[in-house]
């Protein structure tokens, strides 16, 4: 399998504080500012965002995670999948300003499931979208608020990214077709 | 997962996966919009060749929570004859653009003959057999228990170690044989209770301890108390006499007060219902705090919901 690496550790550590920093800039702090991750890999990044917020001065951040699965277009199309918890801070999310994190950002499916699913909860001030690798290749008019990376990838390609939270490496890599 | 046929199918990852699953499905209860769109536009049937309002309307919840449409089969006052019943009733169903079916049938095996005839090719989700299974309920009552004695960290985990009583009638009890099955594959150690006559031949082979006296099981400390409905035809004499009468079924395994108080303080009570107050359990005895069997339909739901969306989500896996 044909395999490159385009981000490492050190890369996905660098642009996730710098993603904070922008989210406290762009909401001028972080006090209204609640990220719901997308299980699975989201929900870890959304953690360490917040450790960056609060590491640059924005203070203490509530993390929750949003499942998707429950809202997917594309249902019929994939194997079942068990949908993962979702989690919503104490408060909800009404009036806050809701940073959706994920990991990689490619159709827009899922993002329009997740606007479906926070629809069911509460009605925020605004919605952002935080996502650490975009690939590109959308197929709904959606787009990112903070993008860790940009990769220019082709269709047929795979990426996938790799936490320590969650597998024993970390990276972002990308596939090329077989 | 294709059909739910019996609960001694299911394999430890299956049985987790629907737990947590039933778990997410809990959790939109806290939601301002309480309905998920994952069946949308699917069509569930539901034929119930015996009646069971509950369970029926358990299903009915479950498949409207996720926005599918139900259609609704009822044999009563029907005096088709079973075997072609079923079939017509099927295919009828499945001509007006059925999907999955849920079957409540009081002959044992039906909902497998409706699964392996080759009528029909869609899931299906056995509501109820004869004295056979009643996979749902062993569910419910396994996710129940998991959320008492597992506590906050229990997704993904199991029953292993935990302490199950079962009491009643073991002999006519779909209930307790799916239980049994479940039980044992979560790692749960089960007693089951009853007067010798109400236990079938063979009992010995089964995955648990068999005891006649409800007093020494309770001396055991068990975690989870689980309480069957004696039928009225089966109490005396025409019915088949299996108890002498039943001031003395109830004196001898029926729980009261004095009984509930020789039970660890953490044991809940369950009771797949409707209770006989005063034959298998008293009136104050069922309705102490320990007691989880409001919780118990409503978690009916939330498994039920887990089934349907695990079965239907997508058929072309199945």
């Amino acid at each position: 399998m044909n395999q490159r690496t385009v981000m490492d550790s050190g890369d996905i550590t660098r642009s996730i504080t710098r993603m904070a920093h922008e989210i406290l800039e762009r909401n001028q702090g972080a006090d209204d500012v609640i990220l719901l991750g997308i299980p699975s890999r989201g929900v870890p990044i959304a953690r360490r965002l917040a450790d960056a917020i609060e590491k640059a001065g924005g203070g203490v951040v509530y993390v929750g995670s949003l499942d998707v699965t429950m809202h997917r277009d594309d249902l019929r199309r994939n194997p079942t999948r068990a949908p993962s918890p979702t989690y919503i801070p104490d408060g909800g999310i009404d009036d806050k300003i809701v940073v959706l994190v994920d990991d990689v950002f490619f159709s827009g499916r899922t993002i329009r499931a997740a606007l479906d699913a926070l629809n069911t909860i509460g009605r925020p001030t605004a919605v952002q979208l935080a996502v650490l690798a975009d690939r590109g290749h959308r197929e709904l008019p959606i787009r990112a608020d903070y993008v860790g990376k940009n990769l220019p990838t082709s269709r047929s390609e795979r990426v996938f990214v790799r936490l320590s939270e969650i597998d024993d490496t970390e990276g972002v890599i990308i596939e090329a077709a077989r | 997962m294709k059909h739910l046929l019996n609960a001694g199918d299911l394999d430890i990852a299956e049985v987790l996966t629907i737990l947590d699953t039933a778990e997410t499905m809990r959790d939109t209860n806290k939601r301002s919009i309480r309905k998920l769109p994952a069946l949308a536009g699917r069509t569930v049937a539901l034929m119930f060749f015996e009646d069971s309002t509950r369970t029926r309307l358990s299903f009915e919840a479950a498949a409207k929570r996720l926005s599918a449409d139900v259609l609704n089969f009822s044999a009563k006052g029907s005096s088709l004859s079973k075997g072609e019943s079923l079939k017509d009733t099927a295919q009828t169903l499945a001509a007006m653009g059925a999907e999955a079916f849920v079957i409540r049938h009081s002959a044992s095996g039906a909902a497998h003959r409706l699964a392996h005839s080759g009528w029909i090719d869609a899931p299906i989700i056995n509501g109820g057999d004869g004295t056979h299974q009643h996979p749902t309920q062993a569910l419910l009552d396994a996710f129940t228990m998991r959320r008492h004695l597992v506590g906050d960290d229990r997704l993904g985990k199991d029953l292993s170690g935990k302490k199950v009583v079962i009491v009643g009638d073991i002999l006519h009890s779909r209930v307790a044989r799916s239980n049994l099955d479940l039980l044992s594959t979560l790692g749960a150690e089960v007693t089951l209770v009853a007067p010798p006559t109400l236990l079938p031949v063979g009992i010995g082979n089964w995955p648990a301890t068999i005891r006649y006296s409800l007093d020494e099981a309770i001396e055991e400390g068990p975690d989870a108390i689980m309480m069957l409905r004696v039928q009225h035809e089966r109490m005396t004499g025409s019915g088949g006499g299996f108890f002498p009468s039943p001031e003395e079924y109830h004196r001898l395994y029926g729980l009261n007060m004095e009984r509930m108080g020789k039970l660890p303080s953490h044991t809940i009570l369950l009771h797949p219902g409707p209770m006989n107050r005063g034959l298998e359990i008293s009136a104050e005895a069922a309705d102490q705090d320990r007691s989880v069997v409001l919780e118990q339909v409503e978690n009916g739901v939330y498994v039920r919901m887990a089934v349907l969306y695990l079965s239907l989500a997508n058929e072309a896996t199945a």
